[in-house]
C-alpha cells in the first residue's frame, strides 16, 4: 500500500476573458510593461532621434505617421501606455489601501480598462 | 548555552527599497506624461522648428532625462519581477538580467545623446 498521493489533474484556465477584471488589469499591466520596455521604447527613441536630428527626418516621419496603418500601430502603442498608466495609478491607491476591498477593487479595475480605451479613442480622434 | 539566532531570516531587504522606488519613479513618470501631453496640446508642433523648440529648453531636456532615468529604474524592477516569475534556471536568469540592465543603460545613454547632441 502506497501513501504517495495520486497526481491531481491540473487545469489552467488560460482564457483571459474568464479572469475577473482585477486579474485582467494585472496581466495587461505586465504585458504592456514588457512591450513598452521592448520594442516600443527603442522605436520611440529612434523616432525622436530622427525627427529632432534634421528637417528632412522630421518631414519623412511626418509622412510616415500620416499613413493609416502606422496610425493604427501608434494607437496600439498609445493604448499600451495608457493602460499601464491608469493601472499603475490604481496600484498606487491600492498600496495605501484605498479601494482594497473586493467590490471596489473590481469596480476600479473596470474603470481602468475603460479609461485605457477612452484615452486611446481620444488620441485617435485627435490624430485622425 | 545555545546562542539564539536573533535576526529574522527574511532576505537582504533590498526588495522594500526597490518596491518604494518603483512607486516613486512611477509618480515622476506620470507627472512628466501629464506635463508633456499638456505642453503638446498647448502648442501643437506643426513644423520642425516647433518640434525642436519643445526640446531645446534646458528644463524640457532635464525633465526628459529625469523621465528616462526614472524609467530605467522602474523598468529594471518590473523586468526583474517578470524574469523571477518565469525564468527559473539561475544561469539563464543571470544572462537575461544582465542583458536587460545593459539595454536599459543603453537607452539612457542614447536618450542623453539625442537630447544634448541635437544641433
Amino acid at each position: 500500500m502506497s501513501s504517495a498521493p495520486k497526481p491531481r489533474p491540473k487545469y489552467y484556465d488560460l482564457n483571459l476573458a474568464h479572469l475577473p477584471p482585477p486579474g485582467l488589469v494585472s496581466i495587461l499591466h505586465r504585458v504592456s510593461g514588457l512591450a513598452l520596455f521592448f520594442p516600443i521604447l527603442p522605436l520611440l527613441l529612434y523616432a525622436l532621434q530622427q525627427t529632432l536630428g534634421s528637417e528632412a527626418g522630421w518631414t519623412h516621419w511626418k509622412e510616415v505617421f500620416s499613413r493609416p496603418l502606422v496610425k493604427l500601430v501608434l494607437l496600439a502603442v498609445v493604448w499600451l501606455y495608457a493602460h499601464h498608466f491608469w493601472a499603475g495609478i490604481r496600484y498606487l491607491f491600492l498600496d495605501v489601501h484605498v479601494g482594497i476591498e473586493k467590490q471596489p477593487a473590481r469596480t476600479t479595475a473596470v474603470v481602468v480598462l475603460v479609461l485605457g480605451v477612452l484615452t486611446t479613442a481620444l488620441v485617435g480622434w485627435c490624430i485622425w | 548555552m545555545v546562542k539564539r539566532y536573533t535576526k529574522n531570516p527574511v532576505g537582504a531587504h533590498y526588495g522594500v527599497g526597490d518596491w518604494l522606488l518603483q512607486r516613486l519613479t512611477a509618480i515622476v513618470m506620470a507627472a512628466y506624461t501629464v506635463g508633456m501631453v499638456a505642453c503638446l496640446l498647448w502648442h501643437v508642433p506643426s513644423s520642425y522648428a516647433d518640434w525642436k523648440a519643445i526640446f531645446s529648453g534646458s528644463l524640457a531636456r532635464l525633465a526628459t532625462m529625469v523621465f528616462l532615468l526614472a524609467l530605467l529604474y522602474h523598468a529594471w524592477v518590473g523586468m526583474r519581477d517578470i524574469v523571477m516569475d518565469y525564468l527559473k534556471p539561475a544561469g539563464l536568469r543571470l544572462v537575461v538580467e544582465a542583458g536587460i540592465a545593459l539595454v536599459l543603460i543603453g537607452y539612457a545613454v542614447w536618450g542623453a545623446s539625442i537630447l544634448w547632441g541635437m544641433r
